[in-house]
């Protein structure tokens, strides 16, 4: 029915700005284009990083050397840690989703900078570049991990400068999308829309966006100060040089704890999208749900010491951390239960990207369960840098935010490529991606807590049943993400066409044409009501 | 017609400031980290803090810092004159700044290869006889300082830049928010001296 309003609009993938052809994306400034660039990339780098942590499980197959060294496998788990953590996790949902449909969601034509936008890219392509090349050149590929922790890092004699610089200028790069968000969601709301009427992906990318750019200068000086202590001797936290690696140790997860949050932030702020829209009811606790992002991003970025219990800092310490790690957990909780209320009484419609949604749910809860047993002090010590560290952090993230990532990729796909996917096959491969995802990570909890130790290339025989296990569980997983990529690049073209709003959705994405036009409105909206209002469930309120 | 279009230019305008403020707080906390690590070993190690310090040229030191201060007023004034569309007084304001700035970098030039001609750099002979806290101290130092200078080259060229574009009228009476951008940034230059400059020069 909606076939004649889309395509009496040039969408933006068909509208000629000032430059054609392949110009006419590598130059453009158009949110929508950057966006779609970031997720090609994005798309190649997952599996290329995806393609590596399947070769680990391949060695794990068994105990002693399958198909690599030591030194090979220590290279492959800390370039598949750099590309999916700096190149992957971290931008992703804001450079992709945020990019194209923060703009669109409070009613604006672009960012507030969009020139700075297509820098950006530039930045993370360079970044990501630097990444992969320090797998391939000179001194072999760097074998610390993504951590990069001193002393190792300072004389490891591997490419550790070119895993260094990536990070950074994929960090400098990150920071430069969150102050965008940050001016935009501060100048360029559509008329009306107050800030508690903003929808709450909107939300979750503001308090992310503060933590990219108050957390991510952090960790830029410290990772300058390893590459002056690699390159110019100067000492700051080998103690070769007389410097302090516990001060490292701060300084490093200052930033990286807190970028966890930027992972799974913009995550939740997904779901909270779809749950409104298949259950056809306004969310549950709006105010709640927004203000639990806040207070995530805010308490989260004083619960860093929790990843160094064991690393000899004060009792006082330990507890503090400890204490700020379980407060974190109550606004995390509220979401959860706000989601399940939000379905509660709704006519729930069971499609890809909610099936995603709760999947999300699931695998996030045994992520943040597990992550209470990682955060008491007397747990931790038990599990520290066992592979029950592995299993909790691959539930939260990619269980937690790589799920989101799937379930918003499949609510606004009709949207960004005006086709439809095959819903079959969606929910196949999703069923398959759960399967798979399970058997990977759920036996690593339990020979974890048996003792098998992270980042070893062999293990003793008594792990063998959990490991053969996890390894069919990543073919699985691994099969199941191809049915699904598959399924999404054949219909991106041949799909059919979709209507503008294919999921009864009515945020202001779902307002305009599919695929949007340039300018993303004709008309500027006006806000007069709250987000999630349905017109047929109004009684519900 | 054209009081919105003035309207729509102070939107902009205010856009891009708000834009460079939260640039400059990344910034802050660039810095930041390395005050961190400074705070750090300051206290573990004042004594050698203490010593060391005495190394550094405070006559230098404060001459850097008049400098910078002086330039910090005239891109402000500079400012104030493009308001007041005095063109030429405004390149004669900024050529100041660059000047004043190209002067802190000479002296940071000599105040540096002194340091060299006594063998104190990083990973010297001399340095690594030094107690641990001195050699962390001329770690911060170079590495505090060498930043800074990095930023005040970087200021210089954003400068330089507002020079061309008042020639060309593109930054103007109406349109000055690149070099209002510009200046902020040589604040925040400035700023960052005023905490390193007591924290090394001064502690002894």
């Amino acid at each position: 029915m909606n076939t004649s309003e889309t395509t009496s609009h040039i969408s933006y993938l068909e509208y000629q700005g000032k430059y054609k052809g392949i110009l006419s994306w590598l130059l453009t400034t158009d949110h929508k284009r950057i966006s779609l660039l970031y997720l090609y990339c994005i798309i190649f780098f997952f599996f290329v990083a995806a393609i590596l942590g399947l070769l680990m499980r391949i060695e794990l197959i068994a105990p002693g050397e399958t198909i690599m060294g030591p030194q090979t496998y220590n290279g492959m788990f800390t370039i598949h840690g750099i590309i999916m953590i700096f190149v992957i996790v971290i931008p992703a949902l804001p450079a992709i989703f945020g990019n194209f449909f923060l703009p669109i969601l409070i009613g604006a034509k672009d960012v507030a900078f969009p020139k700075l936008n297509l820098f950006s890219w530039y930045l993370y392509v360079i970044g990501a570049i630097f990444g992969v090349l320090s797998q391939f050149i000179g001194g072999g590929s760097p074998d610390t991990g993504w951590t990069f922790y001193v002393p190792y890092s300072a004389e490891s004699s591997t490419n550790v400068i070119y895993a260094l610089i990536a990070a950074f200028i994929l960090g400098f790069s990150s920071i430069l999308t969150g102050l965008n968000f940050i001016v935009t969601m501060h100048r360029m709301r559509a008329p009306g829309m107050g800030w508690f009427r903003m929808p709450l992906f909107p939300w979750s990318l503001y308090a992310t966006a503060w933590i990219q750019v108050l957390a991510t200068p952090i960790i830029g000086i410290t990772l300058l100060m390893v590459i002056a202590e690699r390159v110019l001797r100067i000492g700051f936290f080998d103690p070769a040089l007389g410097g302090d690696p516990v001060l490292f140790q701060h300084l490093f997860w200052i930033y990286s704890h807190p970028a966890v949050y930027i992972m799974i932030l913009p995550g939740m702020g997904i779901v909270t999208e779809i749950f409104p829209t298949f259950s056809q009811k306004p969310v549950f606790g709006y105010t709640a749900i927004l203000f639990s992002s806040l207070a995530i991003a805010f308490v989260g970025s004083f619960v860093w010491g929790h990843h160094m219990f064991t690393a000899g800092i004060s009792y006082g310490s330990r507890w503090f951390f400890s204490f700020l790690t379980f407060i974190v957990a109550v606004p995390s909780a509220i979401k959860v239960f706000n989601w399940i209320s939000t379905m509660y009484g709704g006519s729930i419609d069971l499609k890809p990207p909610l099936l995603y949604s709760i999947c999300f749910i699931f695998l996030f809860m045994i992520g943040g369960f597990t992550g209470l047993t990682l955060g008491s002090v007397a747990t931790d010590v038990q599990v520290h840098d066992t592979s029950f560290v592995v299993a909790h952090f691959h539930y939260i993230i990619f269980g937690g935010m790589g799920f989101a990532f799937f379930a918003g990729i499949h609510y606004w796909f009709p949207k960004m490529f005006g086709r439809m996917y095959n819903l079959t096959i969606a929910h196949i491969g999703c069923i398959i991606i759960f399967i798979g995802f399970n058997l990977l990570y759920f036996p690593q909890f339990i020979i974890g807590m048996q003792g098998m130790p992270r980042r070893y290339f062999d293990y003793l025989p008594q792990f063998q049943t959990g490991e053969v296990i996890s390894t069919i569980g990543g073919f699985i997983l691994f099969i199941g993400l191809i049915i699904m990529v598959y399924n999404l690049i054949y219909h991106a073209r041949k799909g059919a066409i979709a209507p503008s709003n294919p999921w009864k959705g009515v945020t202001l994405e779902w307002q305009i044409p599919s695929p949007p036009p340039h300018d993303n409105f004709v008309e500027i909206p006006v806000i007069d009501a709250q987000p999630y209002i349905f017109s047929n469930t109004s009684d519900n309120k | 017609m054209s009081t919105q279009t003035i309207h729509s230019e102070q939107i902009e305008s205010e856009t891009g400031k708000l834009g460079m403020w939260i640039f400059l707080f990344t910034e802050l906390f660039l810095f930041g980290g390395l005050f961190l690590v400074y705070a750090v070993f300051r206290v573990k190690y004042s004594h050698d803090f203490h010593h060391a310090a005495e190394e550094l040229n405070t006559f230098i030191g404060t001459l850097n810092t008049v400098f910078l201060l002086v330039s910090s007023m005239t891109v402000a004034m500079s400012i104030t004159a493009i308001q007041k569309n005095q063109k030429n007084f405004a390149i004669f304001l900024i050529s100041i700044t660059i000047l004043l700035a190209g002067l802190f970098m000479l002296n940071k030039y000599f105040e540096w290869s002194h340091k060299f001609q006594f063998k104190i750099y990083p990973g010297s002979e001399v340095l690594k006889n030094l107690p641990q806290g001195e050699l962390l101290f001329f770690g911060l130092y170079y590495m505090m300082t060498g930043l800074h200078a990095l930023h005040v080259f970087i200021g210089m060229i954003l400068l330089s830049i507002n020079i061309v574009k008042i020639k060309k009228g593109s930054v103007n009476q109406h349109h000055y928010l690149h070099l209002e951008n510009s200046g902020l940034y040589w604040h925040l230059v400035d700023l960052i001296w005023i905490f390193l400059f007591p924290l090394l020069y001064l502690i002894t």
